[in-house]
């Protein structure tokens, strides 16, 4: 990230009411009612109320949210799919809430591409049609198009598929076209509504990768939407958290992870605290690969290449935690010529056991950018804890109870 | 007792059809004269090909759009009817009803389109449709005489005037059933009311547009029977012609070729309305 960043898209006081009497709820609104209240009393349902932030230039800024936390709600205020009801949004400083039909028209096309969670693939045209439908309703020439429509299919893997039908193709591979036709007309914003939601979960993971080396090479703006605190973590390069139609907090992965004093995430450890029920072992994760005492530095860094990790922990034949090795002291080592990661292990960081309440988990984590190891009463490794799998285990046993919620 | 006075309903309605019949009186004419000289040339050209030669070309038709069995079935049956010399009242009741679906169809798609796109259109339209569709099919031949006179013209505007409201409601239906991320999808690259329509909305439609016009032929075949009480030719003369003359045979051979027509042309459709949706998926 470039240490001076220009805002692509300004969002300022945008609030959106769905009904026929957004005055009423805009005078509870500014009175300072919830969501609900304003239901009960009006009729009205508050997607977006008061949401203010800048989406910087080349950044990916995921929206995250429960359902009916009103992401989808805002997103769709970015290109007026939903009509704001007060409010600006300022695409490089240019208000499109004030656009007439025809001005508002051009600047979808030139600005934006939206992904869908559905894909919403037109399944009447081919995959090469589908790509190419932002150049066709534009106007451009044939030949042009389908050439671009090409690249952009080259760029998400799928040469070869042009001919195909949408029916014909897997999820991950529909989402794929999908992606391709957003980026076929060469926008500016990328909007991604859910868009990796529906695929199954490897499948995500390597649709996140690759929107990732998309991104590297493309530098897009892109505002993401998802309920996955795992996904926002991973993509964003900062995050807006929504509650109820409001935006709690916006801030970098970083930050708001080491500052669960937000109301936000206060709310979650204060729920967590009632309950007393959540603890490391139902936030852990399977710890996917080990060094034992007895492996040589090089066969550590193979399992760490395989694995996409920089440290593992060492475990000795029984299992039991024995320390962590990083992948530094690993390759110091292989040219020293050394046989063995004796002289390499190093302590980690204070084993947890399965009953540590998760309140406790925060503090050892934010410090280090290693996961906390879990062990059992002999000092066998059971599990990891990462960052984000600990807010993403109380989100979900939070929406849990959360039920509510609506969706907008 | 208190002497409620009618209400002069009917009066109204005659008022409002003597006026219509002056003002239009030239234009009608006009229109009646064109159409009758298109609907007799149609037939005089289908009966000018020998019949064996026509019979075979439709069998071609129905083996292309709906398969071989159906070509089968249009072969056998166009040719007992041949048969039982009713080959050219078969040609004049084909004949008006594809002009009447034609019409039917031009007219009732647009404004299937529009009660798809306009709440206010909707409310319009949907209610004319529900009166439209529970009136007996009678009363429309009545005032097709003054417009037109007796004749296949007149019998074509009460068929159109009945066979008209699938056309409409499953226009409607097949655009409001696509799903609304697609629509959604069609409006955020920034696609004009009318690219949309194009585009997305219509050709997604089409197989429930079919279904309609399905619907259209079948209601335009029996209205084209009743209206040789209005001086239509064709089978529906035949079947009028039995009555009169309490001749059942002649009655039952008419009525029967009647069905034959109607299974030839219900296939032949849905034969179009299967290859829609295999291409679009």
């Amino acid at each position: 990230m470039p240490a001076e960043q220009s805002i692509k898209i300004a969002v300022r006081g945008l609030t959106k009411i769905f009904g026929d009497e957004p005055e009423k709820a805009l005078e509870l609104l500014a009175q300072g009612a919830d969501k609900k209240t304003i239901l009960e009393k009006t009729g009205q349902t508050v997607g977006v109320a008061d949401a203010s932030f800048d989406v910087y230039e080349g950044e990916i800024l995921v929206v995250m949210g429960l359902s009916g936390s009103g992401k989808s709600s805002l997103i769709r205020c970015l290109n007026r799919l939903n009509e704001p009801t007060r409010g600006e949004i300022l695409i490089d400083g240019e208000d499109i809430v004030g656009l007439d039909h025809h001005q508002l028209l051009e600047t979808r096309r030139r600005k934006f591409g939206m992904v869908f969670q559905h894909f919403a693939l037109f399944p009447h045209r081919t995959i090469r049609e589908n790509v190419e439908y932002g150049l066709e309703i534009q106007g451009v020439a044939p030949e042009v198009r389908a050439e671009k429509a090409i690249t952009a299919l080259r760029q998400v893997g799928l040469e070869g598929w042009e001919d195909a039908r949408p029916d014909q193709l897997s999820g991950g591979m529909q989402q794929r076209v999908g992606l391709a036709r957003a980026l076929a007309v060469d926008p500016d914003v990328l909007l991604m509504d859910e868009a990796f939601s529906a695929l199954d979960p490897l499948i995500r993971r390597d649709m996140q990768q690759e929107l990732l080396a998309l991104q590297n090479r493309l530098q897009k703006t892109i505002v993401f939407i998802t309920h996955d605190l795992d996904e926002a973590l991973y993509l964003g390069n900062r995050i807006v958290l929504m509650k109820d139609a409001r935006i709690e907090q916006v801030g970098t992965g970083e930050e708001i992870l080491s500052d669960p004093a937000t109301a936000y995430v206060e709310r979650f450890v204060a729920e967590v605290d009632k309950t007393k029920v959540l603890t490391a072992s139902a936030v852990m994760h399977r710890v996917r690969n080990v060094a034992f005492l007895t492996d040589g530095p090089r066969t550590v860094l193979r399992k760490m290449d395989e694995q996409n990790l920089s440290a593992l922990f060492v475990v000795s034949g029984d299992f039991k935690l024995q320390g962590m090795v990083r992948d530094e002291a690993a390759l110091a080592a292989v040219q020293r010529g050394e046989r063995s990661i004796q002289e390499i292990l190093e302590p980690c960081a204070d084993p947890v056991s399965p009953d540590t309440p998760v309140r406790d988990l925060f503090a050892p984590l934010a410090q280090s950018p290693m996961p906390a190891p879990v062990v059992d009463d002999e000092g066998k490794l059971k599990g990891q804890v990462v960052r984000a799998s600990l807010l993403q285990g109380l989100a979900e046993h939070s929406s849990s109870e959360d039920s509510t919620e609506e969706a907008a | 007792m208190i002497e409620i006075p009618r209400l002069p309903l009917s009066d109204w309605i005659d008022d409002g059809l003597d006026a219509l019949t002056d003002q239009f009186a030239t234009a009608t004419k006009v229109v009646s004269d064109v159409m009758e000289t298109g609907i007799e040339g149609a037939v005089d050209g289908l009966m000018w090909l020998p019949p064996w030669l026509t019979i075979l070309l439709f069998a071609a038709l129905s083996w292309r759009l709906a398969g071989v069995k159906t070509a089968i079935g249009t072969l056998a049956g166009f040719l007992l009817l041949w048969n039982l010399g009713l080959w050219e009242p078969t040609l004049q009741t084909l004949v008006l009803v594809i002009i009447a679906t034609l019409i039917a169809v031009l007219i009732g798609a647009p404004l299937g389109i529009l009660a798809a796109l306009s709440q206010t259109g909707y409310r319009i339209i949907f209610p004319i449709l529900d009166l439209m569709q529970t009136m007996p099919a009678f009363v429309y031949l009545i005032p097709a005489i003054p417009f037109f006179g007796l004749g296949p013209v007149a019998a074509v505007f009460s068929t159109v005037i009945f066979a008209m409201p699938p056309a409409i409601r499953l226009t409607t239906l097949g655009i409001r059933q696509v799903p609304s991320d697609l629509v959604e999808a069609a409006d955020a690259f920034g696609s004009t009311r009318w690219q949309k329509l194009r585009k997305v909305q219509l050709p997604l439609a089409i197989p429930t547009i079919m279904a309609g016009i399905n619907q259209t032929i079948m209601l335009a075949l029996s209205m084209v029977v009743i209206a040789a009480m209005i001086g239509a030719q064709g089978l529906g003369g035949e079947v009028w012609r039995a009555i009169q003359r309490n001749e059942a045979g002649m009655g039952f051979e008419a009525g029967l070729a009647v069905v034959i027509l109607a299974m030839v042309l219900d296939r032949i459709t849905q034969g179009i309305t299967r290859d829609n949706r295999q291409t679009s998926g």
